[in-house]
């Protein structure tokens, strides 16, 4: 059977591990584009990841009643940390790397998502939802393609929907042409009467939003229960963060870089099941390895010609010093 | 509506009550979050400084804390100083105390025993790994423009692979396979007894490598402050373009201040093995567990990247990491620590406002009142 090969299973996997990545790529995606930079993903996907996994436990149900709202907590979550770094860098101007980082620290495995979770007895509850495949039109058995693309869940098809929606949004919609604007020359903006802040405000709030989206993939679809500590999403945020800009600030680009690093991160479990034996470490430090050489392929290519950063990037607006 | 106007001058005064003024809100914060979770504030915060501070041994154990995190935090303030943001401070310590552990460890093979020596080649050693492991994202931002950010912090990760590789996967020369044993479960060889620093102290004890940090901070602050480099480093900072046309050379600069960052926070790892664990662990509840890398970033920041302020601030973060080792437990749940310190560099960012700017609370419409009359 051909679905059963190492190639296909990789594949398939590859979509499944990069889901989460991609959540949290289209979200600081959008952050970026209206101009602010955040480095707090990895804190506000671990805490989406714990309150996610927290109402699937409070809300009594059917998976399918369930399961949405719990996303829709895990959404309001990394909202809700993403608006304190949305505060400190648009409204007071502070440096949004240190805020960022901070919200990390914050937020993270030894932050806010340990807190709650150890608050709420997290770790100590097994999983009483979590998304299943849904083998879409029955195609699920078809060769190849069938588990890679018609048998995923639910969170999957939902993060192809949203990648076409943000790509829409930032390229055939006046609200996504003023994003833009925003990111790019803030200024002008303003004087074409954008709110400046509204706007950055928005979308620093949708990205955590993504974010914490994101987080919950781990906590209820790819290893449905929580773990104390930042295993559980050990480093994802900050590939995302590179894949942004692997992606060149593009949406659709997003994608493939998320499935490319959902296949890195899969490598080692696929392998296992294949009886290949490779020492473990190296293969778990792969994707690491790879974000690294990827940025500098993207730098290099990206010094050539300006490949896409808003211009304003990690720059605060002040109306009285433009 | 709240507006912001640049102040012309910053009062003396106000770098002073700035900061004091953050922290304070910052446990008003803390005091919020502990009484809504159900813990009682007040009793929190006075276990806390016991554990940290006032009671019996605690600020023994306190400094045992702040060692590592004091050079985390110099090595973060070296870097972000020149806006290099270097957040692979933890890879570096990790490839410290391999470098450190595997001098030790040559060196009791040939049968040195005086301590002085050993400290000296576990420095130097711990020095020269966390400094290259440094250049990786130092080189990459100098030569393809790369995101040091993102680069130094994936190196982190590998580092920690590195690390439980050496001691797990492989029969590495670090690996203790002397017994049955230690064959079965994976460790590290320990330590000859000469490479166990020595400390000072008899009610407050000081360990070797919290000395050593000072002295690193002294020479940080001789070097940033009293030399052309540090001149040339700031001047990089706060004006690339202007640096550029005085003809300082920035790419080595960037190699120079990655170096000296990651060699401070490899003498960090070389602390760790020296002063207090005398073995390589390589387990991800060891090293690993602690994130001393991260906590130097608050560290720095907070003492707004000057190596003498990062010397107090050490301490007192240590003291709250102390406290939440020691009060780990049903009144003080983990990750409590982590919130306080998010919380306590939101807070000082915010005041960093303060410094910078003046706050105008106006009404929207007599603000365009001000304007007008400013005008006329």
């Amino acid at each position: 059977m051909i679905n059963d090969s190492l190639l296909v299973v990789v594949l398939t996997q590859a979509v499944l591990y990069g889901t989460p990545l991609l959540y949290a790529s289209l979200g600081e995606l959008l952050a970026e584009r209206s101009g602010v930079l955040n480095l707090g993903v990895e804190g506000m996907m671990l805490f989406g990841a714990a309150v996610g996994y927290w109402a699937t436990q409070r809300v009594d149900g059917s998976d399918a009643a369930v399961l949405p709202l719990a996303v829709l907590a895990a959404g309001l979550s990394g909202a809700a940390v993403a608006l304190i770094h949305a505060f400190l860098t648009i409204t007071l101007r502070a440096s949004q790397i240190v805020s960022g980082l901070a919200l990390t620290i914050f937020a993270g495995g030894l932050g806010l998502a340990a807190y709650f979770g150890n608050e709420v007895h997290l770790a100590d509850l097994p999983a009483a939802h979590q998304f299943k495949n849904l083998d879409v039109l029955g195609l699920g058995d078809v060769a190849v393609v069938g588990p890679i693309l018609f048998d995923q869940s639910a969170l999957v098809y939902a993060s192809w929907v949203l990648t076409l929606l943000v790509a829409l949004y930032l390229g055939r919609t006046r609200w996504g042409l003023n994003v833009r604007a925003v990111g790019e020359a803030p200024a002008s903006a303003d004087a074409m009467g954008i709110n400046v802040s509204l706007y950055r405000y928005v979308h620093v709030l949708l990205g955590g939003a993504f974010a914490g989206v994101g987080g919950a993939c781990y906590s209820l679809l790819i290893a449905p229960g929580w773990v104390a500590g930042d295993t559980l999403v050990n480093g994802a945020g900050w590939i995302a963060i590179a894949l942004v800009i692997f992606a060149f600030w593009r949406a659709e680009l997003c994608l493939v870089g998320a499935y490319l690093f959902g296949g890195l991160s899969a490598l080692p479990f696929a392998l296992q099941a294949h009886d290949v034996t490779v020492t473990p470490e190296f293969l778990n430090a792969l994707p690491y390895v790879m974000t690294i050489v990827v940025l500098v392929l993207v730098s290099t290519a990206f010094a050539r010609r300006r490949l896409g950063a808003p211009a304003s990037l990690g720059i605060p607006y002040a109306r009285e010093e433009r | 509506m709240i507006r912001l106007e640049r102040r012309l001058s910053q009062p003396w005064w106000l770098s002073l009550l700035v900061p004091i003024g953050s922290l304070v809100v910052a446990f008003a914060i803390m005091a919020v979050v502990l009484a809504v979770s159900g813990h009682a504030p007040g009793s929190t915060f006075r276990n806390m400084i016991e554990a940290g501070f006032t009671g019996n041994g605690a600020f023994s154990a306190t400094l045992i804390s702040a060692t590592p995190i004091l050079f985390t935090g110099l090595a973060a303030a070296a870097a972000f100083r020149m806006n290099l943001f270097n957040i692979g401070a933890e890879g570096q310590l990790y490839l410290g105390a391999i470098g450190a552990s595997w001098i030790a460890l040559r060196l009791g093979d040939h049968g040195v025993t005086s301590t002085p020596l050993f400290v000296v080649a576990m420095c130097v050693a711990a020095a020269f790994l966390g400094a290259l492991w440094a250049l990786i994202p130092g080189v990459l931002k100098a030569f393809a423009n790369t995101n040091e950010i993102i680069t130094s912090l994936m190196l982190n990760y590998v580092a920690g692979y590195l690390l439980t590789y050496l001691i797990f996967d492989s029969a590495s020369y670090w690996r203790d396979v002397s017994t049955l044993q230690a064959r079965a479960f994976p460790q590290g060889k320990p330590m000859p007894t000469g490479a166990e620093w020595p400390t000072f102290g008899s009610s407050v004890v000081v360990p070797l490598g919290f000395a050593i940090g000072l002295l690193v901070a002294a020479g940080l602050w001789v070097l940033y402050s009293r030399t052309r480099f540090g001149f040339e480093v700031r001047v990089i900072a706060d004006s690339p373009r202007a640096a550029r046309y005085a003809g300082m050379r920035t790419r080595r600069k960037i190699l120079a201040v990655m170096a000296v960052s990651g060699a401070v926070a490899g003498i960090g790892g070389a602390s760790q093995i020296g002063d207090f664990s005398h073995v390589l662990d390589g387990s991800p509840q060891g090293l690993q567990a602690a994130a001393f890398g991260y906590t130097g970033i608050v560290v720095a920041a907070l003492a707004r990247y000057n190596p003498i302020a990062v010397c107090v601030v050490a301490v007192l973060i240590g003291g709250l990491l102390n406290a939440g080792f020691t009060l780990q437990g049903v009144d003080f749940p983990s990750g409590l620590v982590g919130v306080m310190q998010g919380i306590i560099l939101f807070c000082a960012l915010g005041g960093e406002v303060l410094i910078r700017y003046r706050l105008r609370v106006t009404r929207r419409g007599r603000a365009h009142a001000d304007a007008a009359e400013a005008a006329a």
